[in-house]
């Protein structure tokens, strides 16, 4: 999907850190993606690896993903349930007045630096 | 440069938690604002490849540029076929060529709009490169969103793309001229899409025959009127 577009992001502000923190280079870098953005991890890996290894700054630095999972809550019976599974629909009620509490995220968590 | 050898200095972690979407939801804020100052009122269009979005553009610039100043920006990954359909029009119309990338986000909204030379124009349509996917995670900082839904489509497309659909100001559902051949039904589709975003305005025309365009067109004079005050 839009993977490489997103690598361009998360490269921007990795850069911006890293320089405001006067670092030599970026050894890691670690996201944070929600279960239901629809970015494919590997798609993801490919894409960092081309892109990072124009930067001089980043050349090299492991892309670490941790996935949030997704969880939705139904708001007729208050139970939380994984989205992933029962989608837009309560398991417990059946009602569809459901929304999504996490898993769209998208955050850079942190990153490691010499 | 170091390729992940023997580090030069200690190492760190620096920590950052910021969403990587922060920055271009912050730039479509500020160009927002900027366009409400100049009173220029930006839709951005989007709509699968195909849906219609070139012609309803055409069609909207016949019934609405007597009245006010159209400029149009066509993006697509490569060619200009698009611009020039609407060049035709007599509107002012530029091609931003995305290079690949499967959506615009607000800088390269802005940049766009630094081309179309927006001096004098009411209205700018952004028509988005077709796709229902990375156009809706990406704010470009448009005054409203709309989004063309095609017959042949299907009625539960709002299903498959639940964002797009929920981002949507208006749903403009395409090519009801050939409803007789396709199972779709627009009262489930008004209903699959009210699901996802109650406050949708769902307006059904045809492109082709210009049936039910004059109702999407007073939407738009509406929209424009407003931001203007």
């Amino acid at each position: 999907m839009h993977e490489l577009g997103v690598v361009f992001y998360v490269i921007r502000d990795v850069k911006k850190v890293a320089e405001e923190n006067r670092a030599e280079h970026v050894e890691s870098v670690t996201l944070e993606i929600g279960e239901v953005t629809g970015v494919v991890h590997d798609l993801l890996r490919d894409c960092w690896r081309w892109a990072a290894q124009k930067e001089p700054l980043l050349a090299g630095a492991e892309l670490i993903i941790e996935e949030i999972p997704a969880v939705t809550h139904c708001e007729a019976c208050g139970e939380d349930y994984e989205t992933v599974k029962y989608a837009k629909v309560c398991p417990r009620c059946g009602s569809d007045s459901t929304y999504l509490v996490q898993g769209r995220e998208f955050n850079i968590k942190e990153i490691g630096v010499t | 440069m170091s390729f992940g050898g023997v580090p030069m200095g200690d190492f760190r972690v620096l920590e950052v938690k910021q969403s990587v979407f922060a920055d271009n939801d912050r730039r479509a804020n500020e160009l927002r604002a900027r366009l409400r100052e100049k009173k220029l009122f930006l839709l951005n269009l989007m709509s699968s490849p195909g849906a219609g979005k070139t012609t309803l553009l055409t069609r909207t610039i016949e019934l609405l540029g007597g009245e006010m100043k159209i400029g149009v920006m066509e993006a697509d990954i490569d060619s200009d076929v698009d611009a020039a359909r609407i060049a035709r029009t007599g509107a002012r119309a530029i091609q931003l060529h995305t290079g690949g990338m499967c959506h615009l986000d607000a800088e390269m909204t802005a940049q766009g709009l630094e081309g179309l030379e927006t001096g004098g124009l009411d209205l700018a349509i952004l028509e988005n490169v077709g796709n229902l996917v990375c156009p809706a995670e990406f704010d470009t900082g448009a005054s409203k969103n709309a989004m063309i839904l095609s017959v042949p489509e299907g009625d539960d497309k709002p299903l498959k793309y639940p964002l797009m659909f929920s981002i949507c100001d208006v749903v403009v559902v395409n090519k009801t001229d050939v409803l007789p051949y396709f199972d779709f039904d627009l009262d489930r589709c008004r209903e699959n899409i009210l699901r996802r975003n109650p406050n949708a305005k769902i307006i059904p025309v045809c492109a082709k025959t210009g049936e039910g365009v004059d109702q999407w067109a007073a939407w738009l004079r509406e929209q424009v009127s407003l931001w203007k005050k």
